[in-house]
C-alpha cells in the first residue's frame, strides 16, 4: 500500500484521529490514499465507521506492535 | 419533516466531564460530515458566557448564582469527586498528560468544524445572562421550538 499522504496521530485519543483525518482528506484528490498512523485501539472500529458515514473508501488497517496504520481512499460523490 | 441526518445535543450540565463528552460527540460527528446543533441550557449555558465582560444588573439571587457558578471553559467542576476543585484540577492534568484535548480546544475545534451553538433564552432570563455577555462563538439564541425543529430532523438527539 503506497499512500499519497500520511498523518501521524500517535499519542492522540478519540476524537482527534478522526478530526485530523477529516481535515487532511480535504487536501486529497479523488482516488488518492491517506495513511493514518495511530496507537489508539479505537481506530480499528472508528475508521471503517467514519468511512461509512462520510462515503470515503476504507481499504484496510494494519497492526504493527502497538501501532495501527489505517488506509482510506478519497471518494468524491 | 425531512430528516437531514444531523446531530442535536442539549448541553444541560455545566460539569467539565459531561461537557467533554458532549463536545467529543459533537466534534466527532462534525468531522464525520454531519451537521451538528448544540443547545446550551441551564448550567451548560455558563460555558457560553464570557469571562471578562462586565455583568449586567442582577438581582440578589442572580448574583448568588453568578458568584457560585463561574462562566467559561476553565472553572468547570466535575460531576463526581470534584473535592472543591481538586478533582477537576487532577482531571485536567491527566488530560494534558495523555494528550486529550482540553474543553477550550474542543470548543474551538467544534466551531471550526461548523458546529452551531444556540443559547437558550429562558436560562438566560432566569440567570440574568444577556446577549452581550455571551461569547462571539454563539450563533443564535432561541427556545424550545427551535430545539424541537432541529431534533425532528436529526437522527441522533442527546441530552447531556
Amino acid at each position: 500500500m503506497k499512500p499519497d499522504f500520511t498523518i501521524d496521530c500517535l499519542g492522540l485519543y478519540c476524537p482527534m484521529p478522526i478530526i485530523k483525518t477529516a481535515e487532511k482528506i480535504k487536501e486529497l484528490s479523488a482516488g488518492q490514499i491517506l495513511e493514518v498512523i495511530s496507537d489508539d485501539e479505537g481506530i480499528v472500529e472508528d475508521m471503517p465507521n467514519w468511512c461509512k458515514m462520510t462515503g470515503h473508501e476504507f481499504i484496510e488497517i494494519k497492526k504493527n506492535d502497538d501501532e495501527y496504520r489505517a488506509y482510506v481512499k478519497k471518494v468524491v460523490r | 419533516m425531512e430528516k437531514n441526518n444531523s446531530v442535536t445535543i442539549i448541553a444541560f450540565s455545566g460539569d467539565l466531564d459531561k461537557l467533554l463528552a458532549a463536545f467529543i460527540i459533537a466534534t466527532g460527528a462534525a468531522a464525520s460530515g454531519k451537521q451538528v446543533n448544540m443547545f446550551f441550557t441551564f448550567w451548560g449555558l455558563k460555558l457560553l458566557q464570557g469571562t471578562n465582560k462586565k455583568p449586567n444588573r442582577l438581582n440578589f439571587l442572580q448574583k448568588m448564582f453568578a458568584f457560585m457558578v463561574k462562566p467559561g471553559t476553565e472553572k468547570r467542576s466535575i460531576s463526581k469527586l470534584n473535592m472543591a476543585g481538586m478533582g477537576s484540577m487532577m482531571l485536567k492534568k491527566l488530560m494534558k498528560k495523555t494528550k486529550v484535548p482540553s474543553l477550550a480546544e474542543l470548543v474551538s475545534t467544534a466551531k471550526s468544524l461548523g458546529v452551531k451553538f444556540t443559547a437558550c433564552t429562558t436560562s438566560m432570563g432566569v440567570m440574568g445572562i444577556t446577549k452581550e455577555t455571551l461569547i462571539p462563538e454563539v450563533d443564535n439564541i432561541a427556545g424550545v421550538a427551535s430545539f424541537l425543529a432541529d431534533a425532528e430532523k436529526s437522527s441522533v438527539t442527546l441530552f447531556i
